[in-house]
């Protein structure tokens, strides 16, 4: 999932990602998950081979990149924790969530110097019923507490 | 109910049972036991209670046939498992894995008595009291199974449909009194005679499944509970109006319902559903998903649009209106999950009964959902007219923490939240838009009287200052300004200058925004300034939100 192998280069993999989406209409997005899915995030040098493919200038590309929470420019840590605070969660106490990510040093939106962790904020996980709702590398956690996301940021749970 | 014809009986056996099921389990005289594949279900462990039970059964102690079902929306009492038994389907819940082999043990695979036992699931109360219309096969069915799909009546609506013109499938809509379920409440019929009337060769069905609105989850049960539902109601559309294509555009945060309407619409091609010639008939007609990227404007059509086109979600002036001039430029239906979803029902049984339900322009059911600080939230799907206090206090028991009710917010981030005089509304597009209210998604969200309201106003307006799309001034820096002048109100700063100011920001927001996420971000605001004026003396500790995504920037007014 990194760029290391030798051959492996975000310009191969974007040409690659481009040639399975060619096909669809409206193309950028979907390949820019494509992309963030190989790569972990969408590298800098991923925009003007964007461009070119798709026939856009990189001064859309980069606007599009930058508009959605979702693409990351950076790499994310192992393990990325979101913590839902809109407010369903609110009403349960998703604030004590985050006041006990930031005592145990982890800044919302900032991966740990280790790399180990990114903590970000999310709007709304669906699972309005069940809060206060966190979602870790992909799973979604209902009824979380301090105790519990304690465990999750472990990789206990 | 059942429609099925044989050729449909012979064509479900694809789907029968889901991955996790190893080879060679016992399938014959084994008992079923259903253990939701939800995902609310799962975020309090479904997927370890199924394991266990599958553990007990390698262990060679029992034959059971897990099936993953949808949820039944009783999310308190997740994961519920239920058992097939003569009488009908025993519900025990909520179950943690640890108690697996105690229920075995006890019996439960003969709906034996049990501390967690339930009872019949289908005489519950709670599920009972209910009109599931919509939701009718939501945690019944194994999602994924064709069979199961046609055996409750899937595919009615659409044979209707596919006997009838056009023209005549619209008028059927429009009589029905079916309205939008993204938000707005327009009426569904009206807006498909707008792209029926369009001479274009190429047509759009957009189904807005972006459910950006906190407590609102009702898009993402039904998507993973019965998303064959949500491939018929698409599949009408697009009879009804002339379109070939569709598009379902699902937030990137439901990973559960883009696999399950991925791996569905893939079935559903298998079957026939989907592709050329749809059911034998004429029609062309498939169906993809796109996948957001975490933005909340996504969620207004033209905004989803843009997006869908590969561009910045920035919304687009109307008119022109996506009906006539929409996805790349065509005539293009858009429209909410809930709103396509209830499509084959109307078809199926016909636009009167329908209508039936219901009051005053409100017509047909709606889904409610019961989320926040509630004892017991969940899908409650009923005909308009119910009262808020119903569904707060008979359907939700009160509040989780058991502390008072002190408010609601109806509607999601941009709806109102209301005190306690006014929980005798019924639940009716006109009724709440009345009383300064709107009923949005029927999102509902619950508050104890912990909360406090002055950090809830604030929020609305981070909320809109961090998700507006950047396009027009009132919201892009009205939301800013807003956050600034309520900290001033609390820090007690010039109090009354500044809510004048308040006042008066809301005015021009309300009045000068392009959309409805600045033109209706000041509802929570005045909603909280007037019921709930006290909290804005300042004392109570406030929320405050990361401005800026993760990696940092956050482009704003490059309109
Ligand atoms: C800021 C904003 C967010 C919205 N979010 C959603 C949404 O998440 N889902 C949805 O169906 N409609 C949403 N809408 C409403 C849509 O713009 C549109 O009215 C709706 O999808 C039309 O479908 P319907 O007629 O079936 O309701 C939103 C509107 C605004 C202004
Ligand atoms: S009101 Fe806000 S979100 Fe809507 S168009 Fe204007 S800037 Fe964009
Ligand atoms: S508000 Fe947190 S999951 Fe919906």
């Amino acid at each position: 999932m990194t760029t290391s192998g030798s051959d492996v280069t975000v310009e191969s993999v974007v040409r690659r990602v481009v040639a399975d989406h060619r096909g669809q209409r409206g193309a950028l997005l979907p390949a820019l998950h494509a992309v963030q899915a190989e790569l972990g995030h969408v590298p800098q040098e991923a925009v003007p081979v964007l461009a070119d493919e798709l026939n856009l200038s990189r001064a859309d590309v980069h606007g599009v990149v930058t508009f959605y929470h979702d693409f990351r420019r950076e790499p994310a840590g192992r393990t990325t924790v979101r913590i839902c605070r809109a407010e369903a969660c609110q009403a349960l106490g998703a604030d004590r969530l985050v006041s006990y990510a930031r005592e145990a040093g982890l800044t919302l939106g900032e991966t740990t110097p280790d790399g180990s962790v990114t903590v970000e904020q999310v709007f709304c996980l669906g699972n309005c019923a069940l809060g206060p709702s966190v979602e870790a590398n992909g799973r979604l956690y209902g009824r979380v507490g301090p105790a519990r996301l304690g465990s999750i940021l472990n990789g206990t749970v | 109910m059942n429609n099925s014809s044989p050729a449909d009986a012979s064509v479900g056996a694809t789907a029968g049972s889901p991955a996790d099921i190893p080879d060679g389990a016992p399938s014959h005289c084994a008992t079923t036991v259903y253990v939701p594949r939800d995902s609310a279900a799962r975020s309090v462990g479904a997927d370890e209670v199924a394991a266990a039970l599958q553990r007990a059964a390698t262990r060679g102690d029992f034959a059971v046939d897990v099936v993953r079902n949808g949820s039944r929306g009783m999310l308190w009492l997740e994961p519920m498992v239920e058992v097939a038994t003569p009488r009908g389907r025993v519900g025990y819940g909520p179950v943690t894995p640890e108690d697996v082999d105690g229920l075995l043990a006890a019996g439960l695979l003969d709906g034996a008595d049990h501390p967690l036992r339930l009872g019949l699931v289908d005489e519950l109360p709670w599920l009972a009291r209910q009109n599931r219309v919509t939701f009718a096969r939501v945690g019944v069915i194994d999602p994924l199974s064709p069979r199961d799909y046609v055996e409750h009546g899937g595919l009615a609506g659409l044979r209707a449909a596919l006997a009838l013109a056009p023209a005549d499938v619209v008028a059927e809509v429009t009589e029905s009194g079916l309205r939008g379920r993204g938000g707005a409440g327009f009426p569904a019929g009206i807006k498909w005679k707008t792209v029926l009337e369009c001479a274009d060769e190429l047509k759009f069905v957009c189904c807005n499944a972006d459910e950006g609105d906190s407590g609102t989850f009702a898009d993402r049960m039904v998507m993973e509970g019965d998303p064959f539902l949500l491939i018929e109601g698409m599949t009408i559309a697009a009879h009804a109006v002339g379109a070939s294509e569709g598009y379902l555009y699902i937030r990137s945060e439901y990973p559960d319902a883009i696999a399950t309407m991925r791996e569905a619409i893939e079935l559903a091609r298998g079957q026939g559903w989907l592709g050329k010639g749809v059911l034998g008939s004429a029609l062309d007609f498939d169906l993809h998903v796109r996948v957001g990227a975490g933005a909340y404007i996504c969620g207004e059509e033209t905004s989803m649009l843009e997006s869908l086109e590969g561009k910045r979600g920035m919304v687009r002036a109307k008119p022109p209106i996506p009906a006539i001039e929409g996805l790349f430029g065509k005539p293009t239906v858009v429209n909410n999950v809930l709103t396509l979803t209830t499509v084959p029902t109307v078809l199926a049984n016909g636009a009167k009964a329908y209508q039936d339900l219901g009051v005053g322009r409100s017509r047909g059911t709606q889904v409610f959902q019961l989320g926040g600080n509630i004892a017991r939230g969940g899908i409650v799907e009923t005909a308009f007219g119910i009262t808020l206090r119903e569904l707060i206090e008979e359907y939700g028991g009160g509040t989780h923490t058991g502390r008072p009710v002190r408010t609601v917010q109806v509607g999601g981030p941009l709806g109102a939240y209301l005190p306690d005089s006014l929980f005798d509304l019924p639940m009716d597009y006109e009724a709440f838009a009345e009383a300064g209210a709107m009923l949005g998604h029927g999102g509902i969200v619950v508050f104890d009287d912990t909360v406090d309201m002055a950090a809830q106003a604030r929020f609305a307006m981070e909320f809109c200052a961090e998700e507006s799309c950047g396009k027009c001034t009132p919201c892009r820096v009205g939301s800013v300004r807003g956050v600034e002048v309520i900290d001033k109100i609390v820090a007690g700063t010039h109090r009354d200058e500044n809510l004048a100011l308040l006042e008066d920001l809301c005015d021009l927001m309300t009045d000068g925004s392009l959309c409805a996420m600045g033109g209706l971000t000041p509802m929570p605001v005045r909603s909280a300034l007037t019921h709930f004026s006290d909290d804005f003396h300042g004392g109570r500790r406030l929320l405050e939100i990361q401005p800026v995504n993760a990696t940092g920037v956050r482009t704003e007014g490059t309109a």
